[in-house]
């Protein structure tokens, strides 16, 4: 009998945490996988290494620019005329150093396309596809830090708050169809994107593994929001109720 | 600025740690970053991995397979993969690691750096006897392609150079044949240290596996068990899961104490002196017998612990070993985690590799400060006397000129340092 390999696109395909979410689902079983970045060195390396993880999968990668919605739309009509998918992981992002985003309006606006709109319109180009398959899981990167606007962050929280919404209201589009929309919520976890951090002494980082466990666990059984780790989802329960006049004085 | 320690924590010290991730930016993250020095899972116990105040390179990230070979079994990979995830990736297609230390959970790049040596060293050497390519990344952005038939000499300083020629960015490693997962194992006690090197000696031949725990507390004449392994075909047996025991937090005082010590030790020896029959093991345990009890190094309590490992020639290792176990034992001090070990007659690939035709001993020390300096300094008189060495990848405290006597190829290896990368450990023993 011939198993039908699982179709898996990953947008931001070299980054840590959807790099180790790759390399548990080919764990799990051969796989057919789109990778998709900006950088083509390092998406070669990526695909090398999961296909001496996994000799059985097959592994294709593009390269376009996260903005341009063109682009993006002509990459999902190319991927779904291949057939129906099973998983797309929306994983790009950046963190950027909010003083800047207030000094300088142009870094405002980069923060807030590359990490608000930019996974909006690739969620976008796949959601129709995969409703009209009526099949396939569609998971999408957010963060804790859109749970609530604070002062160290905001810009780049904002942009998570709005994939947050985004997601909330696919999921309500698609609660009638096999699709399943999963928004997973990392809190920090040890990867490039908080290298920073943790030179500042910030040892409460999640391993980057752990992450891709949690996300990979959720995404199978179609959680509409996975925490990872999970115990985020208590903090911030806490953190949303808290009264302003306390939040006010935290220093965070 | 990060506290980092090595596997001792004998020191928590400030580093500007910096995360290589990807091969083609190192170059350029190195040389605006340097000087520095390369540091991978940090289980190197002394100095070798430190450098205080300084700038590290973590490699644990740049850690992705590059080229496989299924039919010769050369495997490339990047320099932050670890042991473990190779023997796992590799042992279900027939393949396994060559040479592996009693640890799996180690990088490729510490493994060459350290040269480092296992059971099996009388059949098949040390980690570099295996290694077929190295790409070493200088400070200054030179990228020299090395290997035992390719500039031979930059591949004999790299392999045990303790991180100081350069930053290993990826190797390619001989993988060897393997028919499964399982040893024949056996365990034969022993009451005296002639016993020791006769059983070293007779299983030499037929065994590939040898290694024994010995029993620091009963003093010069030594008693403990011997441990001996060859790869065996087993069928339909399942692997045993993996379970992993964590020490919760560091105790307030060292757990490893004369008292606990003595008891543990005539305990265990008892225990296991009754169960020595031949027995099929899986690898790991019998490889890897502390991985599953993550951080144990914490049972040493805040202060840390240093591990004495040195090997000395046959020659003299007989009265050697038994004037330190003399020391040891009257000194009270030593611990559960002590090793007796004979290494092959073959001299290692690496100007300052470790291993030499001999015998090695390794044992842990709860830090004692002047208590503890001064049963070394015997120990040290004693190496030095047999024509022996200490182990850098152990090594927190040994004065200069023991180096320099175990170390006679240093003036042929210093040439290969690059001026942009320093350690606690080289400017304690070469001075920069
Ligand atoms: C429980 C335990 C058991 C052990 N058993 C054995 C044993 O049986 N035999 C044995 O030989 N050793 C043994 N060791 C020691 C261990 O194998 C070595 O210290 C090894 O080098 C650790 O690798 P690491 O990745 O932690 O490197 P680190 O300790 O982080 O670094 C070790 C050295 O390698 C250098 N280095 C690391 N990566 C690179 C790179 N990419 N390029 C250049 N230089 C680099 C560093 O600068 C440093 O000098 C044991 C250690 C433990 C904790
Ligand atoms: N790490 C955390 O603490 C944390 C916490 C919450 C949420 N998250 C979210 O988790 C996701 C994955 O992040 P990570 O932690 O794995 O970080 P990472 O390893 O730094 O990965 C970031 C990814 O985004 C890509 N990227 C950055 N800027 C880009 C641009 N302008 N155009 C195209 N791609 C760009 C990177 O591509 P290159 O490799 O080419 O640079 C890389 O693939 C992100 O959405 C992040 O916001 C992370």
């Amino acid at each position: 009998m011939l198993i039908q390999k699982k179709r898996i696109v990953i947008i931001g395909a070299t980054s840590a945490i959807a790099e180790h979410c790759a390399r548990l689902w080919v764990n799990q079983s051969p796989a057919d996988l789109v990778l998709v970045g900006r950088d083509t060195a390092k998406i070669e390396q990526v695909a090398a290494d999961l296909l001496i993880r996994s000799p059985e999968s097959a592994v294709q990668s593009h390269r376009l620019d996260f903005t341009d919605p063109v682009q993006i739309r002509r990459l999902a009509d190319e991927i779904a005329d291949y057939g129906a998918i099973d998983i797309v992981l929306i994983a790009h992002g950046s963190l950027p150093d909010q003083a800047a985003c207030q000094q300088d309006l142009a870094a405002c606006r980069e923060a807030l396309t590359l990490n608000g709109i930019s996974p909006v319109l690739f969620a976008e180009a796949f959601a129709g596809h995969m409703q009209k398959a009526n099949t396939g899981a569609l998971i999408i990167i957010g963060s804790v830090a859109g749970d609530r606007g604070r002062k160290s962050n905001y810009v780049y929280g904002s942009a998570k708050g709005l994939v947050t919404r985004y997601a909330q209201g696919l999921q309500h589009r698609l609660a009638d169809s096999n699709v399943k929309v999963v928004l997973i919520k990392p809190g920090p976890t040890d990867t490039p994107m908080t290298r920073h951090l943790k030179q500042q002494g910030d040892n409460g980082l999640a391993s980057v593994e752990k992450v891709a466990k949690s996300i990979v666990k959720g995404a199978s059984r179609g959680q509409l929001v996975v925490y990872a780790p999970v115990k985020w989802a208590w903090i911030m329960m806490v953190v949303r109720h808290l009264p302003y006049f306390l939040f006010k004085r935290l220093n965070v | 600025m990060v506290a980092v320690s090595s596997w001792g924590r004998l020191s928590q010290s400030e580093h500007q740690v910096h995360f290589l991730t990807h091969r083609h930016p190192a170059p350029v993250q190195i040389r605006e970053t340097a000087p520095g020095l390369a540091h991978g899972m940090g289980r190197s116990y002394g100095d070798a991995a430190l450098n205080p105040g300084g700038c590290l390179w973590n490699t644990t990230s740049l850690d992705r397979f590059i080229s496989l070979d299924e039919r010769t079994g050369q495997l490339a990979c990047e320099t932050g993969v670890l042991l473990r995830d190779i023997q796992r990736l590799m042992m279900p297609r027939g393949w396994i690691l060559p040479v592996t230390p009693g640890t799996q959970l180690i990088t490729v790049g510490g493994a060459i750096a350290n040269d480092v040596h296992g059971k099996n060293h009388h059949v098949l050497g040390c980690f570099g006897d295996h290694v077929l390519r190295l790409t070493l990344l200088r400070t200054d952005g030179e990228i020299i392609e090395c290997g035992p038939d390719l500039l031979p000499d930059w591949f004999a300083a790299t392999v045990g150079g303790i991180g100081l020629t350069g930053v290993i960015l990826s190797a390619t490693i001989q993988l060897r044949r393997i028919a499964g997962p399982w040893l024949n194992t056996e365990t034969i006690a022993y009451a005296s240290l002639d016993q020791f090197f006769q059983q070293a000696d007779d299983s030499e031949a037929d065994w590939e596996h040898t290694v024994s725990w010995i029993d620091c507390c009963v003093g010069s004449q030594g008693r403990g068990l011997f441990m001996r392994g060859n790869p065996v075909e087993v069928e339909n047996r399942a692997e045993p899961r993996d379970r992993s025991f964590g020490m919760p937090f560091v105790p307030p005082f060292s757990l490893v104490n004369r008292w606990s010590l003595r008891l543990f030790n005539a305990a265990y020896f008892n225990l296991k002196k009754r169960k020595a029959a031949p027995r099929i093991m899986h690898y790991q345990p019998f490889f890897y017998p502390l991985d599953n009890l993550l951080e144990w190094n914490r049972m040493y309590g805040p202060k840390g612990f240093f591990q004495y490992q040195c090997v000395v020639p046959r020659e003299t290792g007989d009265d050697a070993i038994q004037a330190m176990l003399g020391d040891i034992a009257r000194s009270g001090e030593g611990s559960f985690l002590a090793v007796l070990k004979t290494f092959g007659n073959r001299q290692p690939v690496g100007m300052l590799s470790f291993p030499q035709p001999g015998v090695t001993l390794a044992l842990d020390f709860s830090n004692k400060a002047m208590q503890t300096a001064q049963l070394f300094a015997r120990l040290d008189a004693i190496v030095r006397e047999a024509g022996g060495r200490i182990y850098l990848a152990k090594d927190a405290r040994m004065p200069r000129d023991l180096f320099e006597a175990g170390y006679p190829r240093l003036n042929e290896f210093l040439p290969y340092r690059d001026r942009g990368i320093s350690s606690a450990m080289s400017r304690r023993l070469m001075g920069f």
